[in-house]
């Protein structure tokens, strides 16, 4: 049986590079999708020599759809079961943006239009085929928005709310969407930083790895996230317009 | 790259550093800013790895396998890479690190700072053998080491004095599958443990050995041969963590003497041959997650001698005085080296190597300290990468080659940025 294949968006990122290793591990076939896909090169022959049986390198830039629909048609090429996972994203300073609030257009193409553009173009062709699975990296700052990230926020919020949506409609067909809410993790944006219930991109691949078998459809990498984001998602306006955190 | 105030410590914990720390997730990062002392995963117990007010990489994220060639075996890995992960990764196609230590989480980096043996110590020789090619960083630029110059021999064991290491080439060696066929045998007492260390054909041999034993039982332990395979004895690879420090009585004499009784029962007296998972024969301990928690807050040290093959009699002395003392853990390793070294300060000379947990405490402390002077005496050697006590004039008279090491590394780094805890402590460079 042909091993399935995985088209990877922000394939770059740190928190990208355990689970690629996972799946090269099973001998998937990979897409690696970036913004400088030869920067991808070396993660590509990473994941061959860890036993994955084809890995392309291809250009995506989340706030560049126009080619979305040939490199659809490319990967739609590909027999067998397609999946497909989103590590895209981008997170300013708050105080960045607001000294520049049109860098709010960019965040939401990062976040949310960019993978939710491309993934609306993708799904049809993994329904035609009854089966495979997408995985949408959200955000625990999606749950609420607070002082510190709300544009950020906003964007995964959306993001969250169109997988949600998705996951209604592609269900239908056989095919399952998962939400993945990860809280802080351990990469190099968040190096050096104090943070709560930190989790590593190696906790997180593993999450994804049992939630894709097991068919869940939200996950938080740390279960502590979910009750923690329930507490604050239920805080009174009134009395949450005064905390900053 | 963004530099972090950080506490960090080697593995026994015992010895702890403050200073700024980087974590690069490219090379191109680390050749931006020059090079600056390196470590993996913290697997060397003391302070090899710890660099007190100054700069440190941590390399565990530059982890890749970057090239392999299928024809000659030889991989090229970064210096963050892990042993274990290349095992797990190669040896269902048939290929394996020709050379293992006790832990699949040192990295090829680690394993080159202090040219690491395995089990096989005796026919293989040292991690170091087995590399085609290593590449440093120093202050002038990029530069690479083969086998042969005295670049090489001072990088294999060289502490990462001579250049920070980037990246390296190993001869992986074929191997017939995932799976070790591992006969264990109990040796009643020190003589017959030393004889069936001689006489052990295997591919892989170690002892354990039972520091708590006294009298006509001093000595006794498990002799454990192993031979590559294939075949099914997958699965069991689960993993636990020790989420606390452990309170002082997890490891109190009591418990230790009731442990090892029950280790050394487990084997039948009439011996037996398993099939093994290749991670459980060569990385016991790495299914107990940062296990060296267990003893406490404080930490703990290991002592580890090898001593020439007719100073066997004083290694029977040192395990007399440490049975004695019981202050021993359960973690107790006795093997037969033979004389294989890559490098001008590599640990190995043909000879009985054993190794010994201790907490830290003062007894302990000073125990090693009589131990360290027996080993000088016995015309043996410490081995840096457990290190963490001794005396500086004691541990370099142990190192013959330590001026030609010191030669080369004058000129790989003449303004000293890659010093690092121990070197200073034992004035490795200066002396």
């Amino acid at each position: 049986m042909m091993t399935p294949t995985w088209i990877v968006l922000g394939a770059g990122s740190g928190m990208a590079r355990p689970l690629l290793r996972r799946f090269a591990a099973q001998g998937a076939q990979l897409y690696l999708l970036g913004r400088r896909p030869e920067a991808l090169e070396e993660i590509a022959e990473d994941c061959r020599l860890r036993g994955a049986r084809a890995v392309t390198c291809l250009a995506f830039d989340a706030r560049e759809t126009a080619p979305y629909a040939a490199l659809v048609e490319r990967l739609a090429a590909e027999e067998g079961e397609l999946n497909a996972i989103s590590f895209t994203g981008s997170m300013p300073e708050q105080a960045a943006i607001d000294a520049d609030p049109d860098l709010i257009a960019g965040v939401i193409a990062d976040n949310f239009t960019g993978p939710a553009i491309f993934l609306q173009r993708l799904v049809p062709v993994l329904e035609a085929r009854g089966r495979g699975t997408v995985v949408a990296i959200s955000s625990v700052a999606g749950d609420r928005g607070r002082l510190g990230n709300y544009v950020y926020g906003a964007a995964k919020s959306a993001f969250s709310t169109w997988a949600s949506g998705l996951r209604n409609r592609a269900a239908r067909k056989g095919v399952h969407v998962m939400t993945v809410k990860p809280g802080p993790v351990d990469t190099p944006m968040t190096y050096g930083m104090k943070l709560p219930f930190m989790t590593s991109p190696e906790a997180v691949a593993q999450a994804i790895e049992t939630g894709i078998a097991r068919r869940r459809n939200v996950i938080y990498v740390a279960p502590i996230w979910r009750v923690i984001m329930t507490v604050i998602a239920h805080i009174p306006e009134a009395v949450f317009k005064k905390m900053s955190f | 790259m963004k530099w972090v105030a950080r506490d960090y410590a080697g593995w026994g914990r015992a010895l702890r550093a403050r200073g700024e720390v980087a974590r690069p997730e490219t090379r191109a990062e680390i050749l931006a800013e020059g090079p600056a002392p390196a470590f993996g995963m913290r697997r060397s117990y003391g302070d090899a790895a710890l660099n007190s007010g100054g700069r440190a990489l941590d390399m565990s994220r530059l982890d890749a396998f970057l090239e392999f060639d299928a024809g000659t075996g030889v991989l090229h890995v970064e210096a963050g890479a892990r042993i274990g992960e290349i095992a797990a990764a190669f040896a269902p196609r048939g290929w394996m690190p020709a050379v293992m230590p006790g832990t699949g989480f040192a990295t090829v980096g680690g394993c080159i700072g202090q040219d690491i043996h395995g089990k096989n110590h005796h026919h293989a020789g040292t991690f170091c053998a087995h590399l085609t090619e290593i590449t440093l960083l120093q202050a002038g630029g990029v530069v690479t080491a083969t086998p042969g110059t005295t670049l090489f021999r001072a990088t294999a064991g060289g502490l990462g004095q001579t250049g920070t290491i980037l990246s390296a080439r190993l001869r992986l060696k074929p191997c017939a599958g995932d799976v070790m066929i591992v006969t264990e045998r109990r040796a009643p007492d020190w003589a017959s443990h030393l004889a069936m260390l001689d006489a052990s054909q295997a591919s892989y041999t170690v002892g354990w050995i039972d520091a708590t034993a006294t009298g006509a039982a001093l000595g006794r332990g498990i002799v454990e041969e192993g031979e590559n395979g294939r075949g099914l004895a997958r699965g069991g690879t689960g993993r636990l963590t020790v989420p606390l420090e452990a309170p002082q009585f997890a490891l109190a004499k009591p418990v230790v003497r009731a442990f090892n009784e029950a280790y050394f029962r487990r084997v039948p007296a009439r011996g037996r041959t398993v099939v093994r998972p290749m991670e459980v024969f060569f990385f016991p301990l790495d299914k107990i997650l940062d296990w060296n928690r267990l003893y406490g807050r404080r930490g703990f040290h290991q002592f580890q001698c090898v001593v020439p093959l007719g100073a066997a009699g004083a290694l029977k002395g040192m395990l007399e005085e440490i049975a004695g003392a019981g202050l021993a853990s359960p973690l107790a390793v006795l093997k037969r080296m033979g004389p294989g070294r890559a490098g001008y300060l590599s640990f190995p000379m043909e000879g009985y190597t054993l190794a010994i947990d201790f907490p830290n405490r003062d007894a302990a402390r000073a125990l090693i300290k009589r131990l360290e002077a027996r080993t000088a005496e016995a015309g043996g050697r410490l081995y840096f990468a457990k290190d963490s006590l001794a005396e500086g004039a004691q541990i370099r008279a142990m190192y013959p080659e330590l001026a030609d090491w010191q030669a080369e590394v004058a000129r790989a780094d003449p303004e000293g940025r890659l010093t690092t805890d121990l070197v200073r402590r034992l004035h490795l460079r200066t002396a």
